[in-house]
């Protein structure tokens, strides 16, 4: 049974790379994503604020897509959509004033949703449809000794998701056990990312982004994976600004798709490794990771970190 | 006396109960409404009816009119049924000839609109004028008390009721699960607000219940089974083997010196696992009994049969080691129940943003209560887990309280320990304490006193819950210690603080087994799994089951001078019932019409109070009217209508659905 | 130097504020709040933020309309929901936010220094138009209704993104975009509609 999919208005712009190693990886495992035909934006938190009953017609009309496909389930790898559209099935069945609003506006295109499509999130599916054990199995090319940062980020696990805890979720970890990598503990990883507020209020926005990277710096990781186009984007792209700020604190972001695929053996070149500002260069078998610039010591970091006091988040 | 041979003479009396009523019910018009039903020779309104001029209209009408039946239309019978059913008493009628309509729980209180409250009334009372006519006269039974009384839990609230009936006279039943009395007042250094040593006070209580001769104790054991009613319950009591002849031991350890297990390797619950002790071992110093006991999980004669039993050999010719107890069973009658079974506290974990199990230097405040206390694992220095002297340490309030995603309520003891901990742990390590909270709750003698004191003490308190607790640090005085995260909301900002230990004052909770000790007992619970007062103000420590009384926590959290002195007050109502020598029992029992019961014997383990026989010569169900309660079940489920429950009968009942439907709106 | 009045009468009250945002889906239990300022203590951002979420919880409960509606708070949150996940009331104040957001832009309130809602707005305009989002079309408007400054300064990380393939400039669309447009056409009357409803 094909899963439905969403991929988002992002996984077709700055998040390329997600779905260029999800399609491969999940095709690997022998999933099948069926892209929803003519799906629109989710809505998003920006369009949340502009009007609530809207944002939920939006939502609403994919989920009434993927039920008219006849799926039961749709993946949706990106935090905000698989947010969004869960709130979606939550404010349709917790409010019933505001569903008929909706339905009659879906109405108007010939559509309607009876909520009965469940949205998931691609490590929900890893987890618990495919398991450790399969993905395991899997593994040619183990990421043995890489030392990985897994970034869960907000919105996948909360408020609306329960494949994980809230407070410190471990489906990542247990997967890049799997994959033969070493986890690093990090108080951070659900922490904001800043989402839009790196593009608009960069002086409180990007702050977040340094924060992350330079404590996963300082707990010693190479790599950081997260789920979310978004936060790739952020953790990525602002390296330069950072420098500049405050100091540098260049790490890889990496997707978490894009390790397995590594683990998995398939082509480097089909991951979208290339499109990231830090470069993660795996030697395979040696190892060893390097990002395009060098990893910023440890020592480093903490004796520069000493200089902002009581700016922190 | 059938109905419909005398004349039926019916007196109704609508009760303002100042405004409660009145606000949202139109009594007047009720008054009147009533007055012209058939049968009804005097109908009033009255601003009190429970006073003793209300009851006095009663007696006066009773004299003047004639009346042979009243109806009251007021307030819950919980609470006035009794006083209503007295006045008809004393002005010459049988009591059961009164019936009380509830025109305040049941609708003033609840309705949004007096002409709604008012017809309901008006239909209520119709009801009740109806239904009242087919009343018979009924006779209270009494049934006689033994004055044996069983005390369940060992902490101090049991250990007071239990002293309270033992120096009456009276013979006492203390039962415990753990090893020792104590309960959690025995892990306290110090109690608040005055800091005297905890232990000062509760030992000596704990060594009066040992020696008095009124008093059984049984430790390590636990009530099984309760039968019987008020008065006369049957109850077996079980208790675990402890290995040791309690009678011969006299508590000189030597048989711990000697074990095989040199030094003590298993996690010690007495100490919140903080220190460690052997398989035989004695939770601490004043244990009562001062006895040891052997943990069958750790002890490797118990658990293998392999070992040289060092300890037999130490313990000599006392021969107070016994490797071959088994469980035992007591069996025993007692008129009354008291029920102290105590709290529990909240499991840290179940907040995982505040570090506890993740980050070693996180504790629970009953955790540094050990750490304080002299005879605790680091003999009263307070040190973390790293070994290291805390410089400064955070007091995070109201953990597992006030919220809805765990508790609710608040737990009313925390504010103080806490600031009681605050105290202490400057004392002993020097260190800065803040204290993270919502609301400061000082409402106790000398408690507000307490919290002036740590005010001028240099006690730091910020107003604010508490993020989060990480070992993530920005800033130079943070790296390697834990970082509070909490808005400080009256200054209005929100602060980073740095700490080397953190403690959490977790709230109270019921037991782990509380809904099994509710069934067991018959007793009710809140929607928030405290055991159920009968009425928090008129009945505060009895509960739904005659004969049953609740002390300490297990109604609700409180400090120890609350539960003494609800402990107290549970031990007078066990008195009182037991000089009085008897109770008077409800005559809404049930009763089988033998012609129609056809010995289909449905009823018979339906029966919650295991009231009902069955006559095999007969063929018939037979009903013990001691034991019934009448509670209904067996009216309900017998398939041949042949049981009947008294003021529940059928023509009662039906008169009384007429009624309500005779009102025309 | 100019004094702002910080006393507060109940003329400067909108005793009906309360009750109008609770009766918006997600923020019914506004007036649960019991001030603990866990909110604040968990919000990533809090540290920038005039008043913080639970200032603006008392200040919108307490009818002060405008001085809620004029917070930076609004503007300054991620909806990264720590403050719904840990507030022991369970008042989800993400959505609470939102619907001050929805208001402040509404009544003309949202600070004009601040991108974010030009943001917010300029999203909702392309979603509907297109009903998908292209991102780097969607910043370049930003950038030129708020600051065109700041896209001078940002040049270098738009040449990156559109080396590495991420800032594809062809507009993506729904196919279905006039469907969704009539979906989300009786935008006046149906947002009333909707606001009566939920308040019924």
């Amino acid at each position: 049974m094909p899963y439905g999919y969403f991929p988002g208005c992002s996984l077709r712009g700055t998040g390329r790379a997600y779905e260029e190693s999800l399609l491969p990886v999940f095709r690997h495992l022998g999933l099948e994503l069926t892209e929803l035909t003519d799906w629109n934006c989710c809505g998003a938190t920006a369009y949340m604020s502009v009007d609530e009953t809207q944002a939920c017609v939006l939502a609403a009309r994919n989920l009434a897509l993927a039920e008219r496909e006849g799926h039961g389930e749709v993946v949706a790898p990106c935090s905000a959509c698989y947010l969004v559209l869960n709130k979606a099935r939550h404010y349709l069945e917790e409010y019933p004033a505001m569903a008929e609003r909706v339905q009659g506006a879906l109405g108007r295109g010939g559509m309607g949703v009876r909520g009965r499509v469940a949205v998931r999130h691609p490590l929900d599916v890893l987890a618990n449809d495919v398991g450790w054990e399969a993905i395991r199995a899997k593994v040619t090319h183990p990421l043995r000794g890489l030392r990985v940062a897994p970034y869960y980020g907000c919105q996948i696990v909360r408020p609306y998701a329960t494949f994980d805890d809230p407070h410190d979720p471990v489906s990542m970890d247990r997967l890049f056990e799997a994959l033969g990598a070493t986890v690093v503990r990090w108080p951070l990883k659900t922490k904001c990312c800043g989402g839009s507020l790196t593009g608009t209020i960069p002086e409180a926005g990007v702050r977040l982004v340094y924060h992350l990277c330079r404590e996963a710096l300082k707990r010693g990781a190479q790599v950081i994976a997260t789920v979310c186009p978004l936060c790739q984007f952020n953790l990525d792209a602002y390296h330069d600004d950072i420098a500049r700020r405050w100091e540098d604190v260049r790490i890889p972001t990496v997707y978490f798709t894009q390790l397995m695929g590594l683990a998995f053996g398939l082509a480097e070149s089909e991951l979208g490794l290339h499109r990231g500002f830090v470069r993660m260069r795996w030697r395979r078998g040696e190892g060893e990771i390097a990002s395009k610039s060098k990893i910023t010591s440890k020592s480093k970091i903490t004796s520069k970190g000493g200089s902002e006091r009581g700016e922190g988040t | 006396m059938e109905p419909g041979r005398e004349e039926i003479r019916i007196g109704f009396y609508v009760c303002h109960c100042g405004h409660n009523i009145a606000a949202m019910v139109d009594c007047e018009a009720v008054a009147r409404y009533v007055g012209k039903l058939p049968g009804v020779v005097a109908s009033r309104d009255y601003r009190y009816m429970c006073s003793d001029p209300g009851q006095d209209l009663i007696r006066r009408d009773v004299g003047e009119h004639g009346l042979n039946r009243i109806v009251v239309a007021a307030c819950s019978p919980l609470l006035h049924e009794q006083t209503f059913r007295t006045a008809t008493e004393r002005a010459g009628l049988n009591p059961f000839f009164c019936h009380l309509v509830n025109i305040r729980e049941h609708n003033s209180w609840v309705a949004l609109r007096k002409q709604d409250a008012t017809r309901k009334a008006k239909a209520l009372a119709q009801a009740a004028i109806h239904r009242v006519r087919f009343h018979r006269a009924l006779e209270v039974k009494r049934v006689p008390i033994r004055p044996e009384v069983l005390v369940v839990g060992g902490g101090i609230a049991g250990i007071h009721v239990a002293l309270t009936l033992a120096n009456a006279g009276k013979k006492v039943f203390l039962v415990e699960r753990e090893a020792t009395l104590g309960g959690h007042m025995a892990k306290f250094d110090k109690t608040f607000p005055t800091l005297d040593c905890s232990a000062c006070i509760l030992t000596p209580k704990m060594s009066a219940v040992r020696a008095h001769p009124n008093i059984t104790l049984w430790s390590l054991s636990e009530v099984e089974r309760v039968e019987g009613f008020v008065g006369n319950y049957k109850v077996r009591v079980r208790r675990r083997p402890r290995y040791i002849l309690e009678e011969a031991c006299v508590g000189c350890l030597e048989c711990v010196d000697a074990c095989v297990y040199r030094t003590p390797k298993f996690e010690d619950a007495f100490n919140e696992g903080l220190g460690k002790r052997k398989p035989i071992y004695i939770p601490f110093p004043q244990a009562t009994p001062k006895v040891v006991l052997i943990d069958p999980a750790t002890c490797l004669n118990l658990r293998t049969g392999k070992c040289k039993k060092t300890c037999v050999e130490a313990c000599g010719d006392r021969q107070a080691i016994d490797f071959t107890q088994t469980d035992t069973y007591e069996d025993i009658e007692v008129g009354n129940i008291v029920v102290a079974t105590g709290f529990r506290t909240f499991d840290a974990r179940r907040q995982p943003q505040y570090g506890y199990g993740t980050h070693p230097n996180v504790y629970t405040a009953l955790e540094i209560e050990r750490l304080v206390n002299a005879s605790g694992p680091t003999g009263g220095e307070i040190v973390g887990r790293d070994g290291k002297k805390p410089r400064a340490v955070g007091i995070i309030h109201c953990v597992g309280s006030r919220d809805r995603k765990t508790h609710v309520w608040c737990s009313r003891v925390c504010c103080m320990y806490s600031m009681k901990l605050a105290h202490l742990v400057r004392e002993h390590a020097g260190a800065e304490v803040y204290n993270f909270y919502i609301d400061i709750r000082t409402p106790g003698k000398g408690y507000e006193e307490f919290y002036n004191k740590l005010l001028d003490d240099g006690v730091h308190f910020i107003r604010g819950r508490v993020g989060e607790v990480t070992d993530w640090a920005i800033a130079p005085e943070e790296e390697g210690r834990l970082v509070i995260r909490v808005e400080d909301t009256l200054a209005g900002c929100t602060r980073r603080i740095p700490v080397d230990m953190v403690v959490l004052a977790t709230g109270l909770e019921p037991q782990a087994d509380a809904q099994a000790v509710r069934r067991l007992f018959n007793m009710s619970c809140g929607g928030d799994g405290w055991f159920l007062e009968r009425h928090p103000k008129l009945a505060p420590v009895n509960t739904f089951a005659d004969g049953v009384f609740l002390a300490g926590c297990c109604q609700g959290p409180k400090d120890i001078p609350d539960s003494v002195a609800q402990a107290g007050a549970a031990a007078a109502e066990v008195l009182s019932l037991i000089d009085r020598g008897y109770v008077e029992q409800e005559p809404n029992t049930a009763y089988v019409r033998d012609e129609d019961c056809s010995g289909c014997k449905s009823c018979v383990p339906l029966c919650p109070y295991q009231a009902i026989g069955f006559d095999t010569g007969r063929n018939r169900a037979v009903i013990q009217e001691a034991l019934c309660k009448g509670c209904g079940t067996c009216v309900a489920a017998c398939p041949s209508g042949s049981i009947v429950q008294r003021l529940f009968e059928d023509d009662e009942v039906f008169a009384e659905i007429e009624g309500v439907l005779a009102y025309d709106a | 130097m100019k004094l702002d009045r910080t006393i507060r009468l109940e003329g400067d009250r909108d005793p009906n504020f309360a009750r109008q945002v609770m009766a918006i889906p997600g923020c019914e239990r506004l007036k649960d709040c019991i001030q603990c300022g866990t909110c604040s203590g968990v919000c990533p951002l809090s540290l920038y933020m005039d008043h913080g979420p639970r200032q603006v919880m008392a200040l919108a409960r307490a009818g002060f309309r405008e001085e809620a509606l004029r917070s930076r708070t609004l503007w300054l949150c991620a909806s990264c929901y720590a403050c719904t996940t840990e507030c022991p009331r369970q008042i989800r104040i993400t959505d609470i936010l939102y619907e001050l957001k929805q208001r402040a832009i509404r009544e003309g309130l949202a600070p004009r220094t601040l991108p974010t809602p030009t943001l917010a707005r300029e999203f909702a305009a392309m979603v509907s138009r297109r009903g998908r989002v292209t991102e780097s079309e969607l910043v370049m408007r930003l950038y030129w209704k708020t600051d065109w400054l700041a896209a001078l300064g940002n040049w270098r990380l738009g040449l990156g993104l559109m080396k590495r393939g991420r800032f594809p400039l062809r507009p993506e669309r729904a196919a279905g975009a006039a469907e969704l447009r009539r979906m989300l056409e009786d935008r006046g009357e149906a947002e009333e509609g909707t606001k009566e409803v939920a308040r019924s």
